[in-house]
C-alpha cells in the first residue's frame, strides 16, 4: 500500500511536471509579446472584466480549501466530511465555469475574438462604443482565450475526476489506510487552481492602473 | 528449466485477440507496439522510395511537385512521430526495462495500454490523413506557410502527432516512476543496467519537451480553424517564435530517438564483448549530461531565421558541447571491446555498423554547429545526410541490433544467424551508399526539398537511389527471417548469447510476471569478470 502510495504520488507529480510545461509554451508566446507590444497589453487588458475574475480567483481558492478538506475527511475517516467537501469542491469549480461563460459571452458581443470578426467595442454608460486598439490586441486576445480555454478543459476534467471521487467516496472506498485516487486527483486540482493564480494577474490586473 | 518452458509463457497464457488487445502485460504491450510501429515504419519507407525515385533523375519526372512535397512530408511526420520517437522505448525499453531492474510490470501497466492506444489513435488519423491526400508542409509545419500557406490537411496531421505525443509522455512518465519505485531489493541506482540509464534520460525529454510541442501545434491549429493569430505576421505575431518553440522540442526529440539506442548499445557491447562495460557511471552519467544540453542546443536551427549572433554563438558552443558526453560513450564502448573476447555472432555486426555510422553522423553535426560553415550547408543535403546518420545510421542500427539480441528472449525462438549477419551487412553498405554521396552533393550546394536538380548532381544521385534499394533489401530479408523464426526457428535457450542482466536469468520468453521467483541483486551491473558472484534467484 505504502509503495502504491508513493507510486502515484510522485506519478502525478512527474504528470504536473508535464502540465507545467504545456501551460509553459504559452506563457512563453504571452512574455515574448507583452515585451513587444507593452501598449497592446495595457490597454487590452483593460478591456477584460476584473470583479468576475477576482470572483473566479476566489472561488477557486475556496474550492481548493474544500479539496484539502476532503482528503483530510479521508484521513480522519469521515465519509460525510469527503461527501460534503467533494459536493462544495464541485459546486465551486462548476461556479468558475459559469462565470467564465458569461465572460466569454461578453468578449464575443464586444467583438474581442481575434479573426475575422475582430471589431473591438466596449460598454461606456450601457451603450457598446467602438474603440481603437494598438497593434498586437489581437495577440492579446488570442492567448486570453487560449491560456483561458485550455484552463477551463482542465477545470471540466477536473469536475469529471471529483464527480467519480464523489462516487467512490459515497460507497465508502476511501479509508484512513487507502486515499491514493482523492490525494492524487486533489493534487491535480491544486495545480489548475494555481495555473488560474498566475493567470489572474498576468491577463486582468496587467493594466489595472494603465491610464493611457 | 526445461519443463519450466514448456510451463507458461507471457505468449500463451490467456490466448486470443481479446487477451491481447486488454492486455496490463508490458511484455504484450511492447509486442503490441513492435507490431504497429513495423507498419508504420514500412509506410514510412514507401514515401522515401517515392522520393529516390523521383530523384534518379535531374527533371520532375515522375511525381509532380505537390506530390513530392507531399512525400518528403509524410514520410518525415511518420518516420519521425510514428517510427522513430516510440521505437526503442516503447518495444525494447517497454519490454525489457522492468525485467532488468527485476520487477513484475511498468509501476502503472494501464496507462501503458492506454498509451498504445493512444499511439494507435494517432497513427490511425496521421494515415487518415494520408486518404484526404496528405500535407505539405514538411515535418516541421513551419509557420506561417502551415497556418496560412497550405491548403492540405494540416490540422488533422497536427491532431494525429499531439495524440501520438500524449502517449510518448505516458511512456516517459511510466518508466520514470518505476525506475524511482518498483527496482528489485539490491538493484541500487548504480547497479542500473545502462539500458535502464538511457531509458530514464530518454524519459526525462519526453516528460519536459513532448508537451511543449504539443501546445505549439495547438496554436498552430488554433490559428488555422479559429483564425487565433499567435504566428501570424499581420497581426503582429512572430513566426520565428514558433521555430523557437516547436525546436525546443524537435532538437531534444532527436535525443529521445538516440539516447535509448546508446542504452542498447552499452547492454550488446558489455555482451558480445563478455567484458564490464568500461567506465560504468561516466556512461550513465552521459546519458543525462545529453538530456539536460539537448534542451540548451534549439536554437542551432534558427542561425539563417533572425536570432541574434550572440544567441547564435551561444547556441553553437553549447550544440558542440553535445559531443563531448557522446564520445564518451563512444571510447568507452571501444574501450570495452578492447581486449574483450568479442563473439562475432549477428548483434556485433549491428554494433559495429552503429560505432561506424553514428562517429560520422555525430562527427558532421559538429560542422553543421559551426555558425559559418552551417550558412554555407544550411537546408542542404548535407544537413539531411548529418541527420540520417543519427536517425538512420545511429538509432536504427541500435534498434535493429537490440531486436536482434533479445528477439531470442522475447519470442523463444532463434533466427538464421547467417541471414542476420547479411542482413546487417546489406544495411550498413545500403545505409552508406545511399546518404554519404548526399554529404557531397550537400556540400557542393545541392538544397533539400525540392523534386528537381542541376545536371552535373546526377551521379551521386543514383548512387544515393542504388544505396536507398540494398538498404530497403536489407531492412526486407530482417524482416522476412524474424517472421519466419517466430514460425519455424529453433527453441532459443534462456540465455543463448551467454549474457549478463536480469532478463537472461528468466526463461525464454519469460512468463507473465517475468519471474517465478522475485530477484534479488547482489552484484554490479555486466559481472562477466570470473570469480564475481552471481545473481541469485530466490532466497
Amino acid at each position: 500500500m505504502e509503495q502504491q502510495l508513493e507510486a502515484s504520488i510522485l506519478g502525478m507529480w512527474v504528470f504536473l511536471v508535464t502540465e507545467v510545461m504545456f501551460f509553459g509554451g504559452l506563457f512563453m508566446a504571452y512574455i515574448v509579446y507583452r515585451s513587444w507590444y507593452p501598449d497592446a497589453w495595457a490597454h487590452s487588458s483593460n478591456m477584460l472584466n476584473v470583479p468576475l475574475g477576482a470572483l473566479n480567483t476566489g472561488v477557486l481558492i475556496c474550492s481548493s480549501l474544500t479539496m484539502v478538506l476532503a482528503v483530510r475527511s479521508a484521513q480522519v475517516g469521515s465519509r460525510m466530511g469527503q461527501v460534503v467537501n467533494l459536493i462544495l469542491t464541485i459546486v465551486f469549480g462548476s461556479t468558475f465555469l459559469v462565470v467564465k461563460y458569461f465572460e466569454y459571452r461578453e468578449k464575443f458581443e464586444h467583438h474581442l475574438v481575434p479573426g475575422p470578426n475582430w471589431d473591438p467595442h466596449h460598454m461606456v454608460n450601457g451603450v457598446l462604443h467602438p474603440v481603437a486598439l494598438p497593434l498586437g490586441s489581437q495577440l492579446y486576445f488570442s492567448l486570453y482565450f487560449m491560456m483561458t480555454g485550455i484552463h477551463a478543459a482542465h477545470m471540466v476534467v477536473g469536475i469529471v475526476l471529483m464527480l467519480i471521487m464523489l462516487r467512490m467516496a459515497w460507497k465508502g472506498r476511501f479509508t484512513p489506510d487507502y486515499y491514493n485516487q482523492l490525494e492524487v486527483s486533489g493534487l491535480y486540482w491544486h495545480f489548475v487552481d494555481i495555473v488560474w493564480i498566475f493567470l489572474f494577474p498576468l491577463l486582468y490586473l496587467l493594466g489595472f492602473n494603465y491610464k493611457g | 528449466m526445461a519443463y519450466s518452458e514448456e510451463r507458461h509463457s507471457y505468449l500463451d497464457a490467456p490466448y486470443g485477440l481479446k487477451s491481447w488487445l486488454l492486455t496490463k502485460d508490458h511484455k504484450r504491450i511492447a509486442m503490441l507496439y513492435l507490431i504497429s510501429i513495423t507498419i508504420f515504419f514500412a509506410l514510412g519507407g514507401f514515401f522515401a522510395a517515392g522520393i529516390r525515385a523521383e530523384l534518379l533523375t535531374p527533371k520532375g519526372d515522375l511525381l509532380t511537385p505537390d506530390l513530392y512535397n507531399k512525400f518528403f512530408s509524410m514520410h518525415g511526420v511518420i518516420m519521425v512521430f510514428f517510427f522513430l520517437v516510440p521505437s526503442i522505448p516503447a518495444t525494447l525499453g517497454n519490454f525489457f526495462m522492468p525485467i532488468m531492474i527485476g520487477t513484475k510490470d511498468l509501476a502503472f501497466p494501464r496507462v501503458n495500454l492506454i498509451s498504445w492506444y493512444l499511439y494507435v489513435i494517432g497513427g490511425l488519423i496521421g494515415v487518415s490523413v494520408l486518404a484526404m491526400g496528405g500535407i505539405d508542409t514538411g515535418w516541421t509545419f513551419y509557420t506561417p506557410y502551415s497556418t496560412i500557406g497550405s491548403t492540405t490537411n494540416v490540422t488533422f496531421a497536427i491532431v494525429g502527432v499531439f495524440v501520438a505525443g500524449f502517449s510518448s509522455i505516458l511512456t516517459g512518465f511510466n518508466f520514470i516512476v518505476t525506475v524511482h519505485r518498483m527496482r528489485a531489493p539490491g538493484m541500487t541506482w548504480f547497479r542500473l543496467p545502462l539500458f535502464v540509464w538511457a531509458n530514464y534520460a530518454t524519459s526525462l525529454v519526453m516528460i519536459l519537451g513532448t508537451p511543449v510541442v504539443a501546445i505549439t501545434l495547438v496554436m498552430v491549429a488554433a490559428e488555422r480553424s479559429l483564425h487565433l493569430g499567435i504566428f501570424d505576421p499581420k497581426l503582429g505575431g512572430d513566426p520565428v517564435l514558433f521555430q523557437h518553440l516547436f525546436w525546443f522540442y524537435s532538437h531534444p526529440a532527436v535525443y529521445i530517438m538516440i539516447l535509448p539506442g546508446m542504452g542498447v548499445m552499452s547492454e550488446l557491447v558489455a555482451a558480445m564483448s563478455r567484458k564490464q562495460i568500461f567506465g560504468y557511471s561516466f556512461v550513465a552519467a552521459s546519458s543525462l549530461a545529453i538530456a539536460v544540453l539537448g534542451f540548451l542546443v534549439w536554437g542551432h536551427h534558427l542561425f539563417l531565421s533572425s536570432q541574434s549572433i550572440y544567441a547564435g554563438m551561444v547556441f553553437s558552443i553549447i550544440t558542440m558541447l553535445v559531443a563531448v558526453p557522446s564520445a564518451v560513450k563512444t571510447f568507452n564502448w571501444a574501450a570495452t571491446m578492447y581486449k574483450g573476447s568479442i563473439s562475432w555472432e549477428s548483434p556485433t555486426y549491428w554494433i559495429i555498423g552503429f560505432m561506424g555510422l553514428f562517429l560520422v553522423g555525430g562527427l558532421t553535426g559538429l560542422f553543421l554547429a559551426s555558425m559559418g560553415l552551417d550558412i554555407h550547408m544550411h537546408d542542404t543535403y548535407f544537413v539531411v545526410a548529418h541527420f540520417h546518420y543519427i536517425m538512420v545510421g545511429g538509432a536504427i542500427m541500435a534498434y535493429m541490433g537490440g531486436l536482434h539480441f533479445w528477439w531470442p528472449k522475447m519470442t523463444g525462438k532463434l533466427y538464421n544467424e547467417t541471414l542476420a549477419k547479411i542482413s546487417a551487412i546489406l544495411v550498413f553498405i545500403g545505409f552508406n551508399l545511399t546518404f554519404g554521396p548526399q554529404f557531397i552533393v550537400g556540400y557542393l550546394g545541392m538544397p533539400r526539398r525540392y523534386h528537381t536538380y542541376p545536371d552535373e548532381f546526377q551521379f551521386w544521385n543514383i548512387a544515393s537511389t542504388l544505396g536507398a534499394g540494398v538498404l530497403g533489401a536489407g531492412y526486407m530479408l530482417a524482416f522476412i527471417y524474424l517472421v519466419y523464426s517466430i514460425f519455424k526457428g529453433e527453441q532459443a535457450s534462456s540465455n543463448p548469447w551467454g549474457a549478463k542482466g536480469l532478463e537472461w536469468t528468466t526463461t525464454s520468453p519469460p512468463p507473465t510476471f517475468n519471474f517465478d521467483k522475485d530477484p534479488i541483486v547482489d552484484e554490479p551491473a555486466y559481472n562477466y569478470n570470473p570469480g564475481g558472484k552471481g545473481v541469485h534467484v530466490g532466497h
